[in-house]
């Protein structure tokens, strides 16, 4: 399996570098955005990317508002939020507007490796069946099916 | 905290106090103001009108006295001088003559006339008819033969005379062949003064007449002994007043007030006065004042007395309701002291979430670095594990304290469910079953079966529970004991009893227990927050929790949680 390519979202630029560089040790492929806009700008280059890690709270364009947009131009791409207090509210809202997960701040990092592992397979999965769908159209299309 | 309570009471009681006194006065004066102006204003008016009445009526009858009087003597003066006329000197001389003529006189006008007597030019009387040996007496210096040669006519004033009796004369002068001769005649004192003794009203009212020497013309009723100057005034008085008839008011020796009606008589050589006490004259007026007052006394009590029951009860009624707004008050002050910690709570506890989130990470990269060869054979490699896992604990602990701050701001989880209580607290017991063991506590559950359903948050309520029960092992935790939890049902609530036996809470702190932040256990173990978040939840519910503890026996917590409207009859 390839490494996954992980966006990693929040305003705090400490964490970000160190965790960026954390993941990476970890052999995650890893972009890094301050911001919401930053974030979809940075997923226009970077197509193939498996997984965000969002934080919620952020100024300017928040949390819920980018996994929004991330879900509405690139469906296939998994989204992990990262929230800063135990509101099950925001949590819940994350998961129905898409959300594979939630975790909370400050996380463990083992914890986020397992969910960012199990976003990929699943994103990975989903487009194997996709493709599989698309050869098979294909495949139909020319009269091989 | 005590002497502050009681000054509080105090300045209450001070404040109630005034507020009564105040209400008093402003009812009292409302309703008596009124009451006394308009009753002075009547009263004025109606002593002024009753003054004139009694003056006008006084003046009435001695006016027509005055005329009685003034009559009685022309009328005298007129018999006398138609027989003088009537009848001729030579005739009048004879002594048996005049005797049937006094006699005539006598049985026509009463014994008005005492005698008769005729005197010469020369002040000899040459006959005489009547009672007393008079005959022959000289005259010639008389005061009245003198006026009465003079002018054509004379009456006397009241005089002792020869005969030693008061009377008074009434002389007519004629012409007889040139010579004057007067014919006298005595009137009798007792007739004359008849007419004025009869002038008697009330109780001291009376007339007499005196002349202008302010001697007495009749016999007084009383003992009167008026001097000569108010005789002068009255004198004066009578001149100046038109109607002939003049009214004073004085004030005798005794101070008593006396009113004085005076008139003057036979062209004013005379003047009739009357005199009555003012008291008298005025007794109906003095009657109508002690009623008047008498009335208004007692309304003035009437008044205050309601005035006193009404503004009592009304200040009862202020202080009643000042209780029940201080009551909502210190419950308003205290949710929002709750929720102001709890906002501030919950920007403390964002602002400090993401610096922790940080350093945890970089504690993590440090151990995630350690694992590379270059340090593997680090001297003090263990240590800085040691350390970094250190680091992350604690990160931990703040996350966790951060959160429940965050919690406490925005209650988790708290959608209305329909909750079994006894299966929640089960749970609960459950949960902590392990924790007991290791404090060697043994946990007595004693629920009633067929609670009604509850209407509540069930996160919520499990926080409460949790908190309660946990409080009650971290007590227990040295010394080991016997947590009962029971419940039960009071009225419209379920109550929840958790009951520990540890060595309770001081009264210091039990007032200071729901309060934020308040916390009896060391530094780094608790927030805080537990009780108050248990508190806030409770309230909201609209139930209660209640605390009794006793040092060295126990603390007992009383959660009172409301029945939902539907379930109460099946309850």
């Amino acid at each position: 399996m390839l490494n996954p390519l992980v966006l990693l979202v929040d305003d705090e630029v400490p964490f970000v570098e160190t965790m960026t560089k954390r993941l990476k040790k970890r052999d995650l492929i890893v972009n890094a955005a301050f911001s919401g806009q930053e974030a979809l700008d940075i997923l226009d280059k970077h197509r193939n990317t498996d997984v965000v890690i969002l934080d919620v709270k952020m100024p300017g364009m928040d949390g819920i508002e980018t996994l929004e947009k991330i879900k509405k131009s690139f469906p296939l791409t998994e989204v992990v939020m990262l929230t800063g207090h135990a509101t099950v509210e925001s949590a819940i809202e994350g998961m129905k507007k898409g959300a594979y997960d939630y975790l909370m701040k400050p996380c463990d990092i083992d914890q986020l490796m397992q969910k960012v592992t199990e976003a990929t397979q699943k994103k990975r999965v989903h487009e194997d069946k996709i493709r599989e769908a698309k050869v098979k159209e294909a495949m139909s299309d020319h009269g091989l099916a | 905290m005590e002497p502050g309570m009681d000054q509080d009471k105090d300045t209450h009681n001070k404040y109630y106090y005034s507020l009564t006194r105040n209400m008093l006065l402003v009812i009292i004066l409302v309703a008596i103001m009124p009451m006394i102006v308009v009753s002075s204003i009547i009263l004025y008016e109606f002593d002024i009108s009753y003054h004139e009445k009694v003056r006008a009526h006084l003046e009435e009858v001695i006016l027509k006295h005055k005329n009685d009087i003034d009559n009685f003597l022309k009328q005298k003066l007129g018999d006398i001088r138609l027989l003088a006329k009537t009848f001729t000197y030579e005739e009048l001389r004879d002594e048996s003559f005049l005797q049937d003529r006094l006699e005539i006189m006598q049985q026509i006008y009463g014994p008005v006339f005492v005698d008769l007597g005729v005197i010469n030019a020369q002040g000899l009387q040459v006959a005489y008819a009547g009672p007393f040996k008079l005959g022959k007496a000289l005259y010639s210096n008389a005061n009245w033969f003198n006026m009465t040669m003079k002018s054509e006519y004379f009456k006397s004033d009241v005089f002792l005379g020869l005969r030693g009796l008061p009377h008074f004369i009434i002389a007519v002068r004629e012409n007889w062949n040139g010579e004057p001769w007067i014919l006298r005649a005595t009137v009798d004192f007792v007739a004359f003064n008849n007419l004025v003794e009869n002038i008697r009203i009330g109780e001291t009212g009376f007339a007499f007449i005196l002349n202008k020497k302010g001697a007495f013309q009749t016999k007084p009723l009383f003992d009167v002994i008026p001097t000569e100057v108010p005789c002068a005034d009255f004198l004066n008085d009578c001149k100046k007043c038109k109607k002939g008839v003049c009214v004073i008011e004085k004030d005798d020796e005794a101070g008593n007030r006396v009113i004085y009606v005076s008139a003057l008589l036979k062209h004013g050589d005379w003047i009739l006065i009357y005199q009555q006490k003012a008291s008298d004259a005025f007794s109906d007026l003095r009657r109508t004042f002690r009623v008047t007052i008498a009335i208004m006394v007692l309304a003035g009590i009437c008044i205050v007395l309601i005035a006193f029951v009404l503004s009592k009860r009304m200040v009862n009624r202020i202080a009643e309701s000042d209780q029940e707004k201080e009551l909502i008050t210190e419950q308003v002050v205290e949710t929002g002291k709750l929720a102001s910690v709890g906002e501030l709570a919950a920007g403390i506890a964002h602002e400090i979430n993401n610096p922790v989130a940080i350093m945890v990470e970089e504690a993590g990269w440090i151990e995630d670095l350690l694992e590379e060869e270059e340090f593997k054979d680090g001297e003090n490699l263990s240590e800085f594990q040691r350390a970094l896992q250190q680091i992350r604990t604690q990160g931990r602990r703040c996350k966790e304290i951060t959160h429940k701050l965050l919690s406490f701001a925005r209650k988790t989880d708290s959608r209305i469910q329909d909750v079994q209580l006894n299966d929640l607290v089960e749970e609960l017991i459950a949960l902590s079953a392990q924790r007991a063991k290791f404090a060697n506590v043994d946990i007595n559950v004693n629920l009633q079966e067929n609670l009604p359903t509850l209407h509540v948050s069930q996160t919520e309520l499990q926080q409460v529970f949790l908190n309660l029960i946990n409080n009650a092992l971290d007590a227990m935790e040295k010394t080991g004991g016997i947590l009962n939890v029971s419940n039960g049902l009071e009225g419209d609530y379920i109550v929840v009893e958790v009951a520990d036996d540890g060595p309770g809470i001081p009264e210091a702190n039990i007032v200071r227990i729901f309060d934020p932040f308040f916390t009896t256990k060391p530094v780094g173990k608790g927030t805080g927050l537990g009780l108050s978040i248990c508190y806030g939840i409770i309230k909201k519910m609209g139930g209660d929790i209640i605390v009794k503890s006793t040092m060295g026996v126990g603390t007992t917590f009383h959660v009172k949680i409301p029945i939902p409207e539907n379930e109460q009859t099946e309850a």
